[in-house]
């Protein structure tokens, strides 16, 4: 069976750009059971073996603060890794070894990654890897992940690792009366039966690990012992206030680690870091940059996904069409068989793919704005802003991962640790406008505003910001009243982004959409489909049809938008299951109105340039999709909340796109 | 010694951290980044917003809320 060498470092530290480095095309993306953390895996290979790769989240600590760190110490403990390998951010290395103390405690077997060497040795910040080995026990690799570098030695290093006995059990010191505390404890948890280190339960004990006194206090076999009672009593539940004195004990050591191995310049150097952060981070400009840099984004995204790239899609998209056409026709396929290809699936699963060039370009441009380190640089320009409607500066992330899909929008809000932010951050994470409402807008576009697709599609992201800051306001003052919660962010350094990792975030996304428009698209559309040609005798994708009685019972609802009409009503409605269904369908009931129509000229007749406005509105701020409720279920652990977001969102969306479209008719637009 | 609140430091300043005040998963959390008793920190931002320090050559970003908990003594 293959070895299995667990990734471990802090966020920041170049674990994923290890990861990425090691296992290349070979991995996959799932996650941990019960919980919602993102787990990776992959594979790589060393010496023609191959090894199994499991990359644990990025943590500071490895105790029970987070989900995150949860996942992370319960699989180096109980998912038996044959090595952990503990990557090391070499230009912040004390912090860093912070985490790798822990894991010794722990009794693991480590091999330390000493990464980004080269931007260590370019701040003058010298480690000498072998000193630091000799005094951690353990071996230390320095490299160069974005560049490949070192990662040979690295694999050869765990290899060694795996097949060499336990090395660097390193016994930390707390100072006499916490020492004394854990060997008590110590003795006492030899008698009882956990699948944990002693040491390092004792340790946690006293650190108020809530996780840790839990699964202790449910041994029967220890509480039967008086002293031990006693001394649970007296020590362990009073122990939270020993934790800080443990924190600085694990410092004191890795000050000891570092003082020999570790060489820093008198006068620290000045980085470009600290240039580009004078500008990007001023009180003044920070923001008005920010918005500037999405902007660009969005019409770069618009420039090369829609206007070079897409337009090969749609030719190869027809091509496929007339293909398939042909296909079923020489092969004698009934007249039923050759509607569901052209007008089900080639019409709506392929109005869907006609995006994909747009939403990769967005998802590399996103990439890079995260890898080069810009994102948090974002969250802090965004946190007075973000406080003034009740909420901080992290939040925006959640916000911004938002843009590309809500369900990992909503997942990313597990890193705010008090529940008011993150239950608002949640509910409203749904209007920031995800990557599959892109196609509508651009259908819309098209249509109406050709010249001024940036700027609308700028627009969009725009209103959707301001609604979820006013409803954000909202719920703050109301459904969840109580302090703003702390800002603690790192900034790292601005770095350059690795191709890797801007196209393995990318093809994560879109190998989503993807598969959605080949499963749940494709459902949908089949679905819809047999509801536009049934009953028989009624023409199909007509008003007639079962559909056609759906979109007509639902329309009138939304007359007051200005778009009351049955086929818009369909969209919306499929739109529930899947954003991207809502162009396929419309792809779907316009291709049947006029054979050969396109649909932007379908829609151009169906819609005004005002009412196609108001229905972007509504898209972009009704109820969210099926997956992302589902996800809101899941994070909030009520199906109460995931219903409350389904109908509010509704109604704002509702109420926004009618206000949008009387008051623009009274002005005068059309 | 005499301690004082971290945002009143200004721009350039170096200090000592002493004692956190603020509640203890925050406190424990900004300990385990390092910012532990007699950590040096550095003041590199401090106009609006939330204040940039410097800690062992790398930045973080506090909240004024929570900057006002740190009590800091002179380095």
């Amino acid at each position: 069976m293959a070895k299995t060498i667990a990734l471990v470092g802090n966020p920041n530290s170049g674990k994923t750009t290890v990861f990425n480095a090691l296992t290349g095309a070979n991995q996959h993306v799932g996650n941990w059971p019960g919980v919602t953390v993102e787990r990776k895996e992959g594979q790589t290979h060393h010496n023609n073996q191959t090894y199994r790769v499991v990359d644990l989240p990025g943590t500071y600590s490895l105790g029970a603060f987070s989900e995150d760190e949860v996942v992370a110490r319960e699989f180096i403990l109980t998912g038996n890794p044959d090595v952990v390998i503990n990557v090391v951010d070499a230009t912040n290395i004390e912090r860093n070894l912070y985490l790798t103390t822990q894991l010794l405690e722990m009794g693991t077997k480590v091999v330390i990654a000493l990464n980004m060497v080269d931007e260590a040795e370019a701040r003058e910040i010298h480690v000498d890897e072998k000193a630091l080995a000799q005094a951690l026990g353990v071996p230390v690799v320095r490299t160069v992940a974005s560049r490949r570098k070192g990662l040979d030695e690295l694999m050869a290093a765990a290899a060694a690792t795996i097949h060499a006995p336990m090395n660097g059990h390193v016994e930390l010191s707390y100072g006499k009366a916490i020492d004394a505390k854990v060997a008590r404890l110590r003795a006492f948890l030899a008698k009882g039966d956990f699948p944990y280190p002693q040491g390092w339960l004792a340790v946690k004990l006293l650190e108020g690990d809530e996780y840790v006194r839990q699964m202790v206090s449910e041994s029967s076999a220890l509480f039967e012992l008086k002293t031990f009672r006693q001394f649970w009593d007296e020590t362990v539940i009073h122990a939270g206030d020993l934790q800080l004195d443990i924190v600085d004990g694990r410092y004191k050591f890795v000050g000891e680690v570092t003082k020999h191995a570790v060489r820093r310049p008198e006068v620290e150097v000045e980085t470009f870091t600290d240039k580009l952060d004078r500008v990007l981070t001023h009180r003044y400009w920070g923001m008005p940059i920010f918005a500037g840099i999405m902007l660009i984004v969005f019409q770069l995204t618009f420039a090369i996904g829609q206007d070079f790239l897409g337009e090969w899609m749609v030719v190869g998209m027809d091509y496929v069409g007339e293909g398939l056409d042909r296909l079923l026709v020489t092969l004698n396929a009934p007249g039923w068989l050759l509607d569901f290809a052209s007008n089900g699936v080639v019409a709506g699963v392929g109005a869907v793919v006609e995006f994909v060039p747009l939403i990769v370009i967005l998802y590399m441009l996103m990439g890079i704005l995260e890898d080069s380190g810009y994102m948090a640089r974002a969250a802090y320009v965004m946190d007075n802003t973000m406080r003034a409607v009740g909420l901080q500066g992290k939040t925006f992330i959640s916000m911004i991962v938002g843009f590309g899909c809500n369900v990992p929008g909503v997942m990313a809000t597990r890193t705010l640790e008090n529940r008011k932010d993150r239950m608002i951050a949640i509910l409203i994470n749904p209007f920031m406008s995800c990557g599959a409402k892109i196609p509508i807008y651009l259908v819309f576009i098209a249509a109406f505003f050709p010249t001024h697709g940036g700027i609308v599609l700028f627009s969009a992201y725009a209103l959707g910001i301001l609604v979820a800051f006013l409803v954000a306001k909202i719920f703050s003052k109301t459904l969840f009243k109580g302090e703003v919660s702390h800002f603690i962010m790192e900034l790292p350094p601005y770095r350059t982004p690795t191709l890797t990792n801007v196209l393995r975030n990318m093809w994560d996304n879109v190998s989503g959409f993807l598969a959605r428009a080949g499963t749940t698209i494709f459902a949908v559309v089949s679905l819809l489909w047999v509801l536009a040609v049934l009953p028989t005798g009624a023409e199909p994708y007509g008003p007639a049809s079962i559909l056609g009685s759906i979109g007509q019972f639902i329309a009138p609802i939304f007359t007051p938008a200005g778009f009351g009409n049955w086929q818009a009503a369909v969209g919306l409605f499929s739109g529930i299951a899947a954003k991207e269904a809502v162009v396929a369908t419309l792809g779907m009931v316009y291709a049947g109105v006029e054979e050969g129509a396109a649909l932007v000229t379908a829609i151009q007749g169906a819609f005004t340039p005002l009412s196609a406005v108001s229905f972007m509105v509504m898209t972009l701020l009704y109820t969210p999709c099926a997956a992302t409720l589902g996800t809101i279920r899941k994070e909030t652990g009520s199906g109460k909340w995931a219903l409350f977001s389904a109908v509010y969102a509704f109604a704002i969306g509702w109420l926004l796109a009618v206000a949008v479209f009387q008051i623009g008719s009274l002005m005068g637009f059309a | 010694m005499e301690y004082l609140s971290l945002v009143h430091l200004k721009e350039g300043d170096t200090c000592k951290v002493a004692r956190i005040q603020a509640g203890s998963s925050a406190t424990r959390r900004l300990y385990e980044m390092g910012f532990n008793t007699g950590a040096r920190i550095k003041v590199l931002k401090n106009d609006r917003g939330p204040m940039i320090v410097g800690l062992g050559g790398h930045k973080v970003a506090l909240g004024r809320g929570l900057a006002a908990k740190m009590l800091v003594g002179r380095a």
